[in-house]
Order: C-alpha cells, then structure tokens, then sequence
C-alpha cells in the first residue's frame, strides 16, 4: 500500500474538486462523497501502515518519487511522497479522526445549505494536510502549507456572510503569511547551504553546516511554525478561527492542522540539533505559550475560545518537548497524537453541547447538563480527564513525559522550563476543570428558549470513538516505550538523562498540582453558583479575557509601525522613485506638445521649415568652413 | 563679363523661386515658384558647362527639363484633383497634415 | 567671353518679371510674366552657347509647361485674384528672411569659388550633344522615357473621374424633357429691330405685347434685358441730338438704362 499512498492525497482532492463543480444536484448525497473519500484515504494509509509494521524498523522510510517538479535547474525538486513513521502517524491521525468528524460533519451540518461546499473544503483540507505530512521536500510541504492554509482560511469563514467571521478568516489568513514568510526564507537560505530543499540532501548536509546556518534556517522555521501553530507571538488569530463550524474547529484548529508547526519542527530535527540556541527559543517560545494560553483559557467564557486557548497552550507543550532535542521530539508527537485524540473529542463534546443549546457558547449559561447529555457528558469527561493528565488516560503518559523531558539539562533552562511546564499542568487542570464543571455540572443556568436533548448516533459515535482514543490510546502507545521506539528511525534515539528532580518527584508534584487545580475550580465552578454575567474580575482576568490585549499589542507593535513604514515607503516610492520617471515622462509629454505646436498643418510652414533648415545647414557649413 | 554672372543670377532667381513657395497660398502660383528654382539651377548647369567647355552641364540641364516636364504633368493632374475634391487650390485649406 | 550686353537684357528679362511671383495678384499674369522669364533664360542658354537646350527651353517651358498651367489655371477659375494678406502669422517675415538669407548665402558662396575657366570657349551644337546623350548617357535617355509615360499615365489616373451612371443619349434626353413637361417646339426667338442686335429685347406677340420667354434665361439673370415698350420710346426719340453724338453703335439711351454686372465699371 505504500506506494499507493499518492492516493491519499488524490481521492479527498478528487472528491473536493468534484464537490465543488457538481452543483446543487449533489447537495442531497454529496457529503456522503466526502466521507467516503476520507474514508478511502483512511484505508490507503491504515494499508500504509501495516505494511510498515511488517518491515525492519530500519527500512520503514520509503520515498515515492511521482514526477520532476522543477527538473534540471540548480534547484531540482521532485515531487515525491516519503512514507516513514513520522509521516504515516499524522496520515493515520489525519485520516482517522478526519473520517470522525466527516461522520460527525454529516449530522451537524445537516441544516446547512451549503453542505456540500462544507464537505469540498473538509476534502481539500484532508488532501493538503497529507500532502504537507507525506512531502519529501520542504517545497512540496510549502504547497500542502499553503493547501491548509487555505482550507483553514475557506472554513473559519464558511458562514462569511456574517461580517465578523469573514474578519476572522482573514485574521487567520493573514497571521498565517507571516509565519509563510518564515518558511519560503528558511527554504532560500536552504537552497543557498545546500542547493536543495529536499529532505534527504537537507537532512544529509546539514551537520556539516555551520551552526550560524543552522540557526538562522532554524529561527525561520520557527517562524513558520510559530505561524501555524498559533504560538507566541503570532498566536492572535487562534482564538478568532473559532468562528468556523465546530467540526472544523475540532480537526484543523484542534487535532491536526494547528500541529503542522510541531510536525515541521520534528521533521527538521536535524537542522536544530545542529542549532542549540535555535532549540532553546523553540523551547521558550512553546513555554511561554503553554502559560499564555493557560492563562487566557482560565478567563474565557465562551466554550469554544476556552477550549482554543486550551489548545495553544497545548500546542505549546509541544513546541516545549521539540525544543528539547532528541529526548522530547518523540514524545512532541506523542502528546500531538493523544491531545489529537481527546481535544477533537472534547470540541466534538462541545459542538454536541452548542447543537442542544441552540447554538450558544457562553458557559455560564450552561449548567447541569450531566443529566440530559449522557453520552457528551461522558465522553466529555474522559477527554477532561486525559487533558487533566490523570493517570491512566492518554494525557498523563505523554504530557507528564515533557514535564520530565523539560526538567533534563543543565543550569537555569531544566528549572525555568521544567517550572513553566509544570505550572502550566495546574493552571490546564483549573481550566479545564472550570469549562467541565460550568458545561454539565452546577446549576441550569439555561435561557428560556433551550431544551437541551441528546445528540443523534451520527454524532455521538465519533465522540466515543475519540473518547475511548482519549481513555486508553496514550495507555497502549506508552507501554514498553512502543511509540518511542516505533518513532527513532525519525527522532534519533535520545540517551537516558536524569531530571534535575527525580522522577516520582515530579509525576508527584505534577498530580498534586493537577489535583489543587481541578479542586480549586470544584470549589468555585462546582459546588459555589455561578453567576449568570461574567463579574467585572481583576486586572489579570481582564487581561486574560482579552487574549493579553494582543491584538492592540499586534495593532500597537507591528501594524501602525507597518502602516507608517508603507506609508511611507509609498510617499518616497510616489515622490522619488515614480517621481523621477513621471517627471521625465512629464517632460517628454510637454516636449510633445510643444512640437505639437509646431505642426500646424500648413504645407507652407513645413516648406518655410525646411527652407530655415537648410539655410542655416548651409549657414554651419559656409561660417563654420566646415 | 564671364560666365559666372549667369550663376549670380541663378542664385537670385532660386531665391526667388524659394520665397515665392513660402509666401503663395495658390498652389498653381507656388508651383511655378518650384518651376523658377529648377530653371534657376538649370541655368548654373549652362553657364558651368561653358566655363568648363564641356557638355555634360548641357545635357544635365536637359534631364533636368526632361523631369521637370514630367513633374509639372503630375502635379498639375494632383492640383486639379485637388481642385475637384475641395472646390480650392489654396494651400491652406487641406490642413489634414495637422499634428 | 559672353557679351554684357546680353547677360543685362537677360538679367532684366528675368529678375523683373520673376517678381511677379511675389506681387501679382492673379495667376493669370504671373504665367505669363513666368513665361517672359523662359524666353530671357532661353536667351542666355543661347548666349552662353547651347543653343540646342535654348530652343528645348522655348519648345518645352513657354510652349507646354506654362500653356499647360494656364489650361489648368482655365480649369480652376481664371479670374480669382489671390488675397495677398498674410494668414499663418510670422509667415512673410520667414519666407523673405529665409530666401534673402539663401540668395545672399549662396551669393557669398558664389564669390568665394575660384573656378579657372578653360577658355576654349567650345560652342554646344546639337550634334555634339547628340552624340554624348546617345552614346553615354543613352540608358538615361531610355529610363527617361519611361519616366515621362509613367506620368502621362500618371496624370490620367489622378484626374480621371469614374462614370457612376450610364450614359444617356439625346433620345433618352429628349424623352425626359418631354415627360418632364417641357415644351416640344422651340421658344420664339427675341425680336429684332431695325438698330439692335436685340438679343436682350423680347419679340412681339400678334397682339403687340412682348414675349417673355423669347429672352434668354441667361440675360434675364444678368438683368440685361429689356423691354419693347422702352425701346420703341428709343425709337421714336432718334432725332434727339444728345444721342447722335455717342461713338457706340447702339442707341445712346440703351447703355444708360442697362444694369451693368456687378462690379463692373459701366461702360
């Protein structure tokens, strides 16, 4: 099946390209198209991947060379699909939780009237996200980027008739060139070191290069992946995307789009391992947004948004373990796989939840709806618990591996890391608990117009499928290190190094912490009432609430200061450079009507014109005795 | 009094021709300005054809005629069309060659 | 050596008619002042010994070209003399400073040459410039004659004027009057008397009235037409000496009553 993985990609881009020309006659079966079609992909790579199983772990990469993309230049690019591990989790997470929520998409969006369109992007998004995973070189994954990309821009903007929506998508979109930018420089200065932007050749020179090189293609990728992946600094646009249908924000801003930062990082594991300082900013920049979206998930009363800033500060775990070098890629991953599995689950809980409540997100309207919802209600918990990290459920075995992974090393980066990572398992602990607790515990708080009710089978059985992902996935990978081991060919092994504390210690303080967090929001979300208008809070839950003022900060740091650069490069661009050439154009015009002037149509003064010529012609010559 | 008075001549009579063309607005009248500068030329030929006691001026000054009967056919034919087409043989009438 | 007396009748015979070409006013005069100017240079070419290319001058220029202008001149209107104002503004001061310039530039040029003339002082014949065109310069010749037929033919082209309808004949003319209307016989014919020529006086019907229509349109239009009535009041009236004194032919009170053209000095 491997060298059938092409199609993966080709069946949901059919399927999309088919979605979008058939027209209204396929509105009536249409998604049923797109759920085949995702699953047929799902098929292609489960086949992918047993064949894998069935070889040495040696020989599990397997580069399928399609055709010459820029053939015979200096830069010679192939298109070619390379399957290996790494690659085929993220199809196998794509495709799997993808078909879900297809599923889930069928019921959900069964009132819509643009269904089909919705399942054409869903199609598209699928096909781009294998194409940027199953990629040989960086520039084919910049096409599968760009895909997403665009998918994600289509979808956060799929009801765009609503003004703010429509601004969302483009927030989205435009966030996302920055970190674009980053890429397409990365592959510049790829091409310039190594004449290629391929993988192989990439991979293969870069531990000749000089550690300046590494850096710098490491800062620009980081870019990139800050970009996707909704991290620090260029995370405003996560929390606006919620704007999409909540299928969509549970597989691309949720499970597997989102994560394609961490992928990148991953996959260019050796440029960063020849670039330390690179590494340690991937780290702070993965810490930082662990507790930024930590914080911001603590404020926020709106379902979606709390779950989005849940997912940053996750994704920031993440980025935390990738920039750890060999020892935390694998567990990157891992993490990516289980939050993959039990944050789609929890969005899927939350559209579930947001279809009995007539489509509202506000939390403290909620309330109690334990009794009605069953299934979300417990498939909810599962997930809840998972993110919480109690053991056994799949959050614990990968997240408390980064917490102990970021605690290795040496000087002020184990206990500042290792702290922030810590911390932020308290605070996800508060925060998660509060969403769980203000959703389905407490008092009904409910407007007078909702009747809440259970969702349909074709929306609760994906929610189980992904609950039981949740519940048992992380249990099933971690035993005897499996997905580590099935992981090395990709990640390097990474040699056993002891945590500045050790490690009971921290799975000790980590459950301790987890444990105060999920108490202190019981305390105050569970048992106490919950007021039915947000109160006026402090300064730092106002800031919170606000995202930490980062769109004024972006508005304040990067967009005026742009605004007043391209005004002004504009002006000089307008008054120098235009100037210049319109002034000499100017002139020639001017010239022009002046010699217009001069032919007046006479015969007699173009005769009296050639007579004064030739006078003084003969005048030059006669004078000037030439 | 040599030969080369008549050259002095000529270059009075083609200074006349020339004005004539420059100031007629009757096209008739400024062609027979045109007539007077190929005579006046016509005229050096000859009288260096006697200075230089050769024959070639003579038989220049003959082409010369020769085309300038050509020329008058033609042009005066172009003048009548003109005549026909705009009912004027003035020279400042067919001002289409205006920029 | 070419005799002064000569080059100053020429001078004379072509600067001064050749200024007609700036002054004059009606094209009329200024052929034929152009044509005075041929003869002059037909003169020096002679007297500067080529007498052939003298006669061609007379033959070719004052016979065909300038005949030639004059027909066109027929073609265009003889008689509209050219208003001498100036209308392109500037435009007299450039003609007369740039052909002054040009006369007085080659003048100087002229002066500064220093040609040494051979005196031999070799007479043009016919024959010795037959022998040179047809034996040199014969492809000329040849090409020559090309030229001139391609602009004989030419000139027919540019003036001919396509036939849009049919020709009609007299029969078909004649049909057309008729139907038209017109009357079939002839109109009368003017009536004559006894002192005038009397085209301009209308014949006499039996009853004794005059016949308009005997007169011809064209007199009419002109207003030169007259009455019988008036007439035979001349007529009666002969023995008045005023009008025996006239030198005319025609009856004195006839001129006095006639409308002259417009813009004719009455006669």
């Amino acid at each position: 099946m491997q060298s059938l993985i092409w199609l993966a990609i080709a069946i949901p881009l059919a399927s999309a390209a088919f979605l979008l020309v058939a027209g209204k006659r396929a509105d009536a079966w249409g998604h049923w198209v797109g759920v085949v079609a995702s699953s047929a992909a799902f098929l292609v790579g489960a086949g992918a991947l047993l064949e894998m199983l069935g070889q040495d772990a040696a020989n599990r990469a397997t580069t399928l060379t399609l055709w010459e993309f820029i053939p015979g230049s200096d830069l010679n690019v192939n298109v070619g699909l390379l399957v290996d591990p790494l690659s085929i989790t993220f199809v196998m997470l794509i495709t799997f939780v993808g078909t879900l929520i297809h599923f889930y998409s069928v019921a959900y969006m069964e009132h819509d009237v643009a269904r089909r369109r919705f399942f054409a992007y869903l199609n598209l998004f699928i096909a781009a996200m294998l194409l940027l995973v199953l990629a040989d070189s960086y520039l084919l994954l910049f096409f599968g980027w760009e895909g997403v990309g665009l998918a994600s821009y289509l979808l956060i903007g799929f009801w765009n008739h609503r003004n703010e929506y429509a601004t969302a998508a483009n927030k989205a979109f435009v966030v996302n060139r920055i970190g674009d930018i980053g890429l397409i420089i990365a592959m510049g200065m790829m091409f310039a070191a190594f004449g290629a932007v391929d993988f192989t050749t990439v991979f293969a020179e870069a531990p000749e290069a000089s550690t300046a090189t590494l850096t710098a293609i490491g800062l620009a990728l980081l870019l990139a992946a800050c970009g996707k992946s909704a991290q620090f600094p260029l995370q405003s646009w996560l929390g606006d995307a919620m704007a999409g249908p909540t299928p969509v924000s549970a597989l691309i801003h949720a499970a597997t789009m989102v994560t394609a930062g961490v992928y990148l990082i991953v996959r260019s594991a050796p440029i960063f391992n020849g670039a330390p300082n690179a590494q340690l900013v991937v780290a702070v920049v993965g810490a930082i947004t662990l507790l930024l979206g930590a914080f911001i998930g603590m404020a926020k009363d709106d379902i979606k948004k709390a779950l989005a800033a849940s997912t940053m500060s996750q994704i920031g775990y993440m980025m935390l373990a990738a920039g750890l070098g060999p020892i935390g890629y694998a567990f990157a991953i891992f993490h990516l796989l289980t939050h993959g599995f039990f944050k789609a689950g929890m969005f899927l809980g939350a559209g579930s939840v947001m279809h009995a409540m007539n489509d509202q997100v506000d939390m403290r309207r909620f309330g109690a709806l334990r009794g009605v919802m069953v299934i979300t209600w417990v498939t909810f918990g599962l997930g809840w618990l998972a993110i919480l990290g109690i053991p056994p459920f799949s959050g614990y075995w990968s997240k408390d591996k980064i917490i102990e992974a970021a605690f290795v090393g040496e000087g002020w980066q184990p206990w500042v890391l290792g702290g922030a990572a810590l911390i932020g398992a308290g605070l996800t602990a508060f925060y998660m608990s509060r969403l769980f607790f203000m959703t389905f515990h407490g008092k009904a708080r409910w407007t007078d117009d909702v009747h809440p009710h259970e969702s349909s089978p074709l929306m609760t059985v994906p929610m189980i499928v992904l609950a039981v992902g949740s519940a048992f996935l992380g249990l099933f990978m971690a035993t005897g290190d499996r997905f580590t081991h099935f992981l090395e060919p990709v990640t390097g092994h990474a040699e056993h190094h002891d945590p500045v504390i050790p490690i009971p210690v921290i799975i000790a303080l980590t459950l301790a912490l987890v444990i105060v967090g999920a108490a202190v929001a019981w305390m105050k979300y569970g048992r106490a009432d919950v007021p039915e208008t947000a109160p006026a809070g402090s300064l730092a839950t106002i800031t919170a609430r606000n995202d930490f003022f980062q769109d004024g900060v972006n508005r304040a740091v990067f967009q005026r200061p742009g605004q007043h650069l391209t005004r002004t490069l504009v002006y000089a661009d307008a008054a120098i450079v235009d100037g210049a050439v319109n002034k000499q154009a100017h002139g020639w015009a001017r010239l022009g009507e002046a010699s217009r002037k001069l032919q007046t149509g006479q015969v007699r003064s173009y005769a009296a014109t050639m007579l004064v010529g030739v006078v003084l012609i003969a005048l030059i010559i006669v004078v000037g005795g030439l | 009094m040599t030969a080369m008075s008549f050259v002095y001549l000529a270059a009075i009579l083609f200074a006349i021709g020339a004005a004539a063309v420059l100031l007629r607005r009757n096209a008739i009248v400024a062609f027979m300005g045109v007539e007077l500068m190929l005579n006046a030329a016509n005229l050096v030929l000859v009288a260096f054809s006697r200075m230089y006691g050769e024959l070639d001026g003579q038989i220049m000054a003959f082409f010369v005629m020769v085309v300038a009967a050509a020329e008058v056919v033609v042009g005066l034919a172009i003048i009548i069309a003109l005549f026909r087409a705009r009912q004027t043989i003035s020279l400042d009438e067919p001002a289409e060659l205006k920029g | 050596m070419v005799s002064e007396v000569l080059f100053w009748i020429v001078a004379a015979l072509t600067v001064i008619p050749s200024l007609a070409l700036l002054f004059a006013k009606r094209p009329v005069h200024i052929a034929m002042s152009i044509v005075l100017v041929m003869v002059g240079l037909a003169a020096a070419y002679v007297g500067l010994g080529a007498p052939f290319l003298g006669v061609v001058q007379i033959v070719v220029y004052t016979g065909a070209v300038m005949m030639m202008f004059l027909f066109v001149m027929m073609l265009v209107g003889v008689d509209n003399a050219e208003d001498m104002r100036e209308t392109i503004k500037g435009q007299k001061w450039i003609g007369f400073l740039a052909a002054g310039g040009l006369g007085i530039l080659l003048i100087s040029v002229i002066g500064d040459a220093s040609i040494e003339p051979r005196l031999t002082d070799t007479v043009g014949n016919p024959e010795g410039v037959a022998m040179i065109l047809f034996s040199e310069y014969v492809l000329v010749m040849e090409v020559l004659g090309f030229l001139l037929i391609t602009a004989a033919v030419g000139a027919l082209v540019l003036t001919h004027v396509p036939r849009l309808t049919p020709r009609r004949t007299q029969v078909e003319l004649q049909a057309a009057r008729v139907l038209a209307g017109a009357n079939p016989v002839n109109k009368p014919m003017p009536g004559v008397y006894a002192r005038h020529n009397a085209l301009d006086v209308p014949a006499l019907d039996p009853q004794g009235q005059p016949i308009e229509e005997s007169v011809s349109r064209v007199l009419e239009i002109r207003r030169q037409t007259q009455d019988g009535q008036e007439f035979r009041a001349q007529l009666e009236d002969t023995d008045n000496p005023d009008h025996e004194a006239r030198p005319h032919g025609a009856p004195s009170r006839d001129a006095d009553t006639r409308n002259t053209r417009d813009g004719e000095e009455p006669k």
